[in-house]
């Protein structure tokens, strides 16, 4: 809601467009897994935990030897295979994709990438970025005369 | 041949059997459904799932599987810059027909991936015919 003569509404308004072509840009490289129901793989939920960023994806069936994750700049990559069965099979239905997969997100803050964690259980993939140091919030004290 | 294995799927309309002990949201993971000579393999998709989650139960003819995940992230704080998928339990219902000897079904869960084994009964085994020869 912007009120007319009210100083910084035009500037916010600006800044909030600026966001939101910023996170539309996210999840650039999107490669189809075979047969997956989805449009993009994997799916990536991507949160803002103060400090770091967050980004959680499912990879059911993925073992850790099959991943690759790797971040350039503002981009984080994950890059995995996973294998189809083995042997005389008969498949009745096939709702599971099998194949290699990469996934390119764009992150909207500048991160540390000496300093990334990430953890694979039970075929959900955690990646914990540290965002650089300029990138994070300085709360700022306000003093008063 | 397929029309011996039997095995239908039953849509989301059991979903009120599921006990809900949080107001989560559940969800149908993605299943193959694999024949092999001596049993039939069920594979599900079902990440965050160990096996103290699961919960598999069969009776009458029909299989539930269900699989119980933590919230991992609390939905109404968490500051999201991206959400393409929700975090909930699983469940899905299937028909599985007499050519399944039910009580030797084994449940097996690795990398967020459940197989199930369903031997086939004997007669539902294929059998080689000798072709004698006069």
């Amino acid at each position: 809601m912007i009120v007319g003569g009210f100083p910084f509404a035009n500037r916010f308004d600006e800044l909030r467009r600026e966001m939101d072509r910023v996170l539309d840009n996210f999840g650039t490289g999107r490669t189809r897994w075979p047969h997956a129901r989805a449009t993009v793989f994997p799916a990536m939920n991507v949160w803002d935990a103060g400090d770091t960023v967050c980004v959680e994806a499912e990879i059911p069936g993925v073992s850790k030897d099959d991943l690759e994750i790797f971040a350039v700049g503002k981009e984080l990559t994950v890059k995995g295979m996973r294998p189809p069965m083995e042997g005389k099979l008969t498949y009745h239905r096939q709702e599971r994709g099998t194949g290699e997969f990469t996934r390119v997100l764009t992150l909207p803050v500048e991160i540390n990438a000496d300093k990334i964690d990430a953890v694979l259980d039970n075929g959900v993939l955690t990646v914990i970025l540290p965002k650089a140091e300029a990138a994070k919030r300085k709360q700022i004290t306000v003093k008063t005369n | 041949m397929a029309n011996q294995t039997d095995i239908e799927k039953h849509e989301t309309q059991e979903l009120q059997r599921v006990e809900r002990i949080r107001g989560g949201r559940t969800f149908v993971p993605s299943v193959d459904i694999v024949e092999r000579d001596n049993e039939l393999l069920l594979l599900a998709d079902m990440p965050g799932v160990k096996p103290d989650d699961l919960d598999i139960r069969y009776e009458g003819g029909e299989l539930a599987i269900h699989g119980k995940v933590q919230p991992r992230q609390e939905s109404e704080r968490t500051n999201f810059m991206l959400r393409e998928y929700g975090v909930g339990d699983f469940y899905r219902v299937f028909q599985v027909g007499d050519s399944i000897d039910s009580s030797k079904i084994e449940a097996e869960v690795k990398d967020g991936v459940l197989t199930l084994h369903l031997p086939k009964t004997e007669q539902a085994v294929p059998r080689k015919i000798a072709v004698q020869t006069k």
